[in-house]
């Protein structure tokens, strides 16, 4: 068991400290192909750039499943670079002021930079508008960056202990389970399609489309969900600790009830700490799954995260641990949905 | 990527009388979301000779294929919207006056005051206020509200127009020296452009074009027109704000959107879709190669057609092109006329020089 949880967090580290906003996967999608090539029957990119991992086939009582994790991140693209060099930005994806303030960022070319503010009038609140990057550029002509130049937020990974912090926890911890669940399956009838997605802060773009190209009989997304466990924070269930959250329902879907039970079911039989998931606000790859073509049963496994969509999301280790087992064990038997 | 192909040399757009009478037709059309038969006809006219391989789709997109005869033609979706942002009469008060509501992203400043044309009989009518004499300084601050404001026909129109009629400005295409001024010309250009690509198809595409309907509402057109088409590759040409007036302090506005004369605006990113990486790649070595001006629109909001279009069946690659132009979505837009040209004669290198090979996966960062 522990060395299994040292891969877990070997991948983990991996993939976290990959940089990989929205439309700029490429770096992550192959260090994912790299680790798990071996793992699977069959791989490739399609043509919005998701990573698609087949694994088995379909053998009699068994189902063609897919199973999305999406690897895209947060980030920011340059849309101006004035005299002196400093860049202004828009969002990729849901980035709020407040965490930008002091951020370091990594643009996938290398470089890198701070976010710098201008002056605010008293009781003023910071906006976007009044951001920029601060590249150590000293002009337009010598800075490294250009309009449409894409970075990522810029921090290490942390292990606390129990308690795992990193950006882009959202979403790479669920790829990490995704991953170390597809390598632990020795024998399934399910012919399982694990879903590397790509533009899912974007609007769940890349699984859209995956969806399509699978067509799958039974989705699941793997994804991280907010807690209510931190002082005067939302009022929420879900706590960091207390196992996999199973997702009833989002702002993007209702996860198919059948899927619910069937995760529940899982857990019981594993004897995992589970949780029930209803999330207020946020939407996973489930709601791209499940209204692909003529419809597909869908859920959501999430993994508790605070401080999403900052820098510094932290995940809880065992929560991770056993997000893989109920997903490993989800995947390794015949489905009765 | 990009093999050499002599045709791109050999198409030099221009702005002939021909050519303005086409774009002034389409310009001045009344063809707002949802009942765009007034363009559709402009269309099929142009396009007589594609007639076999033209038709209208369930939801009014006009698409055509036009097959070239290379080996191993990568096929090509290629959408500009029919229709345009405009009103629609919803109730009638008597007296030539009816309520309306607007379709599309109109800003309600805009709409007092002016002269407009309702249904397809282009019947005239003023979207009209209390006269400057009878109001207060109180009521002049305040902007009027869509619901409190009324088309009037006069008394003999209004039994020419229906609840239901849709009703654009009254603005006919002029040229101002190096610049057009007309309504619509989002995206009329790009109608405009389409037809002149469908008549000037390089052979090694097949160009799969459709004249889409609903854009202004949600890409709705485009949505349906790339799940019949399937192609490999999509493209908008759509028309952008250039919001590129001098600064009063001097300043670089670094909100600009676009700027006029700076070219063909590429999308790296908007609302709707990050442009792939392969294809706005493609689309600025051709400019290069050609010597073509373009520029990136700023990544910002907005939309366009390529927004349906990659999220279409198991995903298409897929990229936008607009013509900058000033005072977007307003009774009478401004675009330069070499923007405008330059914009189709990019297109034309670009589909010229195209091969399979930049579909490459791995090019794709």
């Amino acid at each position: 068991m522990a060395k299994k949880s040292n891969d877990l967090l070997d991948v983990l580290q991996m993939l976290v400290e990959t940089p990989g906003p929205s439309g700029s996967e490429h770096l992550i999608r192959s260090k994912i192909e790299d680790d798990i090539r071996d793992h699977v029957d069959e791989i490739y990119t399609d043509a919005l750039g998701n990573l698609v991992a087949k694994k088995g086939s379909k053998k009699e009582g068994g189902k063609r499943v897919m199973v999305s994790s999406h690897v895209d991140e947060i980030g920011l693209m340059v849309t101006h670079i004035d005299d002196n060099g400093f860049a202004r930005f828009i969002t990729i994806g849901g980035v709020s002021p407040f965490t930008c303030i002091g951020g370091r960022v990594l643009f996938m070319n290398g470089s890198q930079g701070v976010i710098g503010m201008e002056r605010l009038d008293k009781d003023e609140h910071p906006s976007l508008e009044k951001l920029f990057i601060d590249t150590g550029a000293t002009s337009k002509t010598d800075s490294k960056i250009g309009v449409g130049d894409v970075a990522g937020f810029e921090r290490p990974f942390v292990n606390l202990g129990k308690r795992l912090v990193a950006k882009s926890m959202d979403d790479r911890a669920a790829v990490a389970v995704a991953i170390e669940a597809l390598k632990a399956i020795k024998k399934s009838p399910n012919e399982i399609y694990f879903v590397f997605s790509v533009q899912e802060e974007v609007g769940l773009r890349g699984a859209i489309t995956a969806a399509y190209g699978v067509d799958p009989e039974v989705g699941i997304a793997v994804d991280v969900t907010r807690t209510g466990d931190t002082p005067k924070g939302v009022k929420m269930e879900v706590a960091l600790g207390k196992g996999p959250a199973i997702k009833v329902r989002d702002s993007s879907f209702i996860a198919d009830p059948r899927v619910v039970n069937w995760m529940v079911d899982e857990a019981k039989a594993q004897n995992l700490p589970y949780q029930m998931e209803v999330l207020e606000a946020g939407g996973t790859d489930g709601a791209a799954i499940q209204r692909t073509r003529a419809g597909v049963p869908a859920g959501c496994l999430s993994i508790p995260c605070r401080y999403i969509h900052s820098p510094s999301e932290m995940v809880d280790a065992d929560d991770l641990q056993h997000c893989v087992s109920l997903l490993a064990g989800l995947l390794s038997k015949e489905i009765g949905i | 990527m990009a093999r050499k192909v002599e045709t791109s040399k050999k198409y030099s757009p221009k702005l002939g009388k021909k050519e303005l009478n086409l774009l002034t037709r389409l310009s001045n059309a009344l063809s707002v979301s949802g009942d765009e038969q007034e363009v559709r006809e402009i269309v099929y006219e142009e396009l007589k000779k594609f007639k076999d391989s033209m038709h209208t789709d369930a939801m009014g997109n006009v698409l055509v294929r036009r097959e070239g005869t290379g080996n191993d033609r990568v096929r090509v979706m290629i959408a500009a919207h029919m229709d345009e942002v405009g009103m629609m009469l919803t109730k009638e008060d008597g007296d030539g006056l009816f309520e309306f509501v607007v379709i599309g992203g109109v800003d309600p400043r805009q709409l007092v005051g002016k002269p407009v044309i309702v249904g397809r009989s282009h019947i005239p009518g003023v979207i009209g206020a209390k006269a400057i004499h009878l109001t207060t300084k109180e009521e002049r601050e305040q902007v009027l509200k869509v619901s409190s404001l009324r088309i009037d026909v006069g008394l003999g129109g209004s039994k020419l127009v229906e609840i239901g009629d849709r009703a654009t400005f009254a603005t006919s295409l002029a040229v101002l020296g190096p610049s057009l001024r007309g309504k619509a010309l989002d995206d009329r250009l790009g109608v405009f452009n389409l037809i002149q690509l469908l008549k000037n198809a390089p052979e090694n595409v097949d160009l799969l074009a459709a004249f889409t309907v609903q854009e202004e509402l949600g890409l709705r057109g485009a949505k349906v027109a790339a799940y019949h088409f399937n192609p490999e590759i999509g493209i908008a040409m759509d028309s952008t704000p250039a919001n590129d007036m001098p600064h009063f302090d001097g300043e670089v506005n670094p909100t600009h959107n676009t700027k006029l004369d700076g070219g063909p605006a590429i999308y790296l990113m908007d609302g709707a879709t990050i442009g792939d990486r392969r294809l706005v790649k493609w689309l600025t070595e051709t400019a290069d190669a050609e010597k073509i001006p373009w520029q990136y629109r700023q990544p910002g909001r907005g939309g366009t057609d390529a927004g349906a279009i990659h999220k279409s069946r198991a995903g298409i690659p897929s990229v936008s092109v607009s013509v900058p132009q000033r005072y977007l979505h307003s009774p009478a837009g401004l675009v330069r006329i070499d923007d405008e040209l330059n914009t189709l004669k990019l297109m034309h290198a670009a589909l010229s020089r195209l091969d399979r090979s930049i579909l490459n996966p791995q090019e794709n960062k």
